[in-house]
């Protein structure tokens, strides 16, 4: 049961690194990347949680849908962030 | 019971491979050296974690004899390796003509035939 | 202590210690390989949580996984590559 809890924690600490670097990068693309990496692990912890359907919608929308919507906003706009 | 110990034996395998493949994506200089690490390891070591899945629900189905429960359990597993196998090696390839098309030059590289080839 | 859980818990390590060449990689795709790595690392451990938690329905959830993480890799890589 101590091996559970471990994992959890790894999980956790995992999502705070990479939402803190989707918001700390300047190059918006590994803004994206970050972001997806960070919806993967969301998925996985739903996953333990034991919530399988909330884990397949996680999974639909915030890895392949809202990727492909901020690339396809960056496409349309600038790639790096520009200082006020 | 030996199927235990076979069962143990392949977790150890994936385990061991795909902390290669790990530690080679953080140590390897390069783009493409670390794709070359990160890719092939951890979909080795994949298959060989759900070989042991494989094996145990194997061991259920022969032992129990519960059809409806373990049945499931190995074709469902089968099928995820299928998806993994076909999926990975055309993302890694894809992942390294985007990084030589984007600019990004191999380190301590003497020969680049793709950058010969485009420059024709 | 389960084998099962314990096999997770060291692949989610092995994920946390993808997360840092997300954070150190100089270009996007090094980042991008590092999202590729957590991919599958995260359908591994998914297959293994599956057999621990003793559901067969979790199984599916990583089926669709391998395929929509795949779909997010190949549209990032599509406009790294540039062109339309």
């Amino acid at each position: 049961m101590i091996a559970e809890e471990v994992m959890q924690f790894l999980v956790l600490a995992s999502l705070i690194i990479t939402a803190y670097l989707s918001i700390k990068f300047k190059d918006l693309i590994a803004c994206a990347i970050s972001l997806g990496i960070f919806s993967f692990l969301l998925s996985l912890e739903y996953y333990i949680l034991q919530a399988p359907d909330v884990a397949i919608a996680e999974a639909g929308i915030g890895a392949g849908l809202t990727t492909a919507i901020f690339i396809l906003a960056i496409r349309g706009t600038e790639r790096r962030e520009v200082e006020e | 019971m030996w199927v235990d110990y076979l069962i143990y034996v392949f977790l150890g395998i994936g385990l061991t491979f795909n902390g290669l493949g790990a530690v080679g994506l953080l140590r390897f200089p390069d783009v493409y050296t670390r794709l070359h690490a990160a890719t092939k390891t951890t979909t080795f070591g994949s298959i060989f974690t759900s070989l042991g899945v494989i094996t145990f629900g194997i061991a259920q189905l022969y032992l129990t004899g519960n059809v409806p429960e373990d049945l499931p359990l190995i074709t469902h597993t089968i099928i995820a390796v299928a998806c993994l196998i076909l999926t990975n090696p055309v993302s890694a390839h894809a992942v390294a003509r985007a990084a030589h098309r984007s600019g990004v030059r191999p380190v301590k590289a003497v020969v680049d035939k793709l950058a010969e080839v485009r420059k024709k | 202590m389960d084998v099962w859980f314990l096999t997770a818990g060291i692949l989610v390590l092995w994920i946390l210690i993808s997360c840092i060449r997300a954070i150190l990689g100089p270009t996007a795709p090094d980042r991008l390989v590092a999202l590729d790595t957590i991919n599958t690392l995260v359908v591994a451990s998914m297959i293994i949580l599956g057999v621990a938690y003793r559901e067969v329905i979790y199984i599916d959830v990583a089926i669709v996984y391998a395929l929509l993480s795949f779909v997010a890799t190949l549209y990032i890589a599509k406009y790294l590559e540039g062109g339309p």
